[in-house]
């Protein structure tokens, strides 16, 4: 119980902040609509809605890694977690308490994507279903990385590698474009990164071809549990130091 | 009644506290001084739980905390020498929070939460978001965020650093209200503080403890006008008390 107040708490943190929020679901929409337009104007098939929508919704979610790890790292610079630390809860209430309001803006990141993305030409069906679950559980991994950066880092570092990291999602998750393109030692290190696995697994599940989900599900699945774990290790050893 | 039983704390090589043995009374109001890095905030951490003691014990009414922590931090609670508050969340909301977490329910952490803001006098800005109070009212909250849980012993760790002086003494009225009712461990550098406020005061240096007694009696074994006096005397000396 100690944990979902916990949780509440911080959920009524991120969602009091609107700046970051207008970022975190604007900015998505923005290029959303803007990628439809300048595919309106290409003469081949770059930024099909379909292959576009669950890329700029897996972009959208490094913003959950900005939102956690601004949190976690400004409740570390501030006493709150001294306070939290001297009270009963534990470290299964830390966790719960930092991923769990996280879940449902990752919700609401998908369902206003694809709300937009239905008015570009996406068809919301069955599959629609599958790639929301797929997502959410895709989004895990971003909440992740977050807790991992606010457990090593202050808030205001958290902003500066945020910076970095949204580009590396950007670029090496074939989003804007087909990694294909480039081919070589640069697929190959993306390949070994989970961005583009996240891509892909949406991608999948959109396109309804189920058997190449889980190949690509079961790297970020891998990823989520090394980065979280590691989170929580080090957040364990700083309770006790 | 809290027990410290030579307890130690060593980083590496260095001994921040070096066999502290004190006993602390129920309800009573205790201040803990000591010169930057003498190990008063160690002792603190060790005593709520924050850190554990490289050797010795620590009981309270005779049960070492460290049989169980989680129990025993249910009974403690502490205000940290930054404010600690949500800044987002309203002054009823923090409060609420933090009992909620102590294991209250909804409605007990309300009725709580209303009695806290009229003790502290902070019921007028109840809705007020924590982040737009002044710095006195903050520190206001989050001592009254220390005191919701009813907890045994309340740490109050420089409660009034940076305020100004009607804030300072705003804030002894309410915490000259709370003495007898909760075992208080105050640490401050503010000495006229520990005049007004304290039963009995503890020195330390170099991570032991140098001097114990009530000021009056610290006054007069040391044939000192004032604690100030007092506390030059025996940091500079490194008397061992205990």
């Amino acid at each position: 119980m100690s944990s979902l107040n916990f949780a509440s708490r911080n959920q009524k943190e991120i969602l009091r902040d609107p700046l970051s929020l207008v970022f975190g679901f604007g900015l998505p929409l923005v290029l959303l609509f803007l990628f439809s337009i300048m595919q309106q104007n290409m003469p081949y098939e770059l930024f099909q809605i379909k292959q576009l929508a669950p890329g700029i919704i897996v972009f959208g979610f490094s913003f959950l890694t900005l939102f956690s790890g601004m949190l976690l790292g400004k409740d570390r610079g501030s006493s709150l977690l001294m306070r939290l630390f001297a009270s009963p809860l534990g470290a299964r209430d830390y966790l719960i308490g930092y991923l769990l309001p996280m879940l449902p803006i990752a919700l609401l990141q998908i369902v206003v994507c694809f709300i937009a993305s239905s008015f570009l030409g996406l068809t919301l069906d069955a599959n629609s279903i599958v790639a929301l679950i797929v997502l959410l559980l895709i989004s895990v991994l971003f909440i992740s990385f977050g807790l991992l950066f606010g457990t090593l880092f202050t808030d205001k570092q958290v902003g500066g590698i945020f910076a970095l990291f949204v580009n590396i999602t950007a670029f090496l998750s074939g989003i804007w474009f087909s990694l294909d393109l480039i081919g070589g030692t640069f697929k190959t290190i993306c390949y070994l990164l989970p961005f583009v696995h996240a891509v892909d697994a949406a991608q999948s599940a959109f396109s309804g071809n189920h058997q190449d989900i889980w190949a690509s599900l079961l790297v970020v699945i891998g990823y989520t549990v090394v980065i979280m774990g590691i989170a929580i290790m080090i957040f364990r050893k700083r309770i006790h130091s | 009644m809290i027990e410290l039983n030579g307890i130690t704390k060593a980083f590496g090589e260095r001994v921040v506290v070096n066999h502290l043995s004190l006993k602390i009374n129920k309800g009573e109001f205790f201040a803990l001084l000591g010169a930057n890095g003498a190990g008063k905030t160690t002792t603190i951490k060790m005593m709520n739980g924050l850190q554990l003691p490289t050797s010795g014990d620590i009981k309270i009414d005779g049960k070492s905390i460290y049989s169980n922590l989680q129990d025993a931090k249910q009974l403690m609670n502490i205000s940290p020498q930054e404010t600690a508050i949500a800044p987002n969340l309203s002054v009823k909301e923090n409060l609420e929070f933090i009992a909620k977490i102590y294991g209250c329910d909804k409605k007990e952490a309300a009725t709580r939460a209303c009695e806290m803001m009229k003790q502290f006098s902070l019921t007028d800005r109840s809705k007020s978001k924590a982040k737009t109070l002044s710095g006195g009212l903050q520190r206001r909250l989050s001592i009254a965020m220390a005191m919701i849980s009813k907890p045994q012993i309340a740490f109050l760790d420089e409660p009034t650093l940076g305020l100004d002086v009607r804030a300072r003494r705003d804030l002894w009225n309410i915490l000259l209200g709370l003495k007898g009712q909760m075992t208080i461990i105050l640490t401050t550098h503010y000495l006229d503080e520990v005049e007004e406020l304290a039963d009995r005061v503890g020195i330390m240096n170099h991570g032991k403890l140098c001097a114990l007694g009530n000021t009056i009696e610290l006054k007069e074994k040391y044939n000192k006008r004032s604690l100030e006096e007092v506390f030059l005397f025996v940091t500079e000396e490194m008397e061992v008390f205990v």
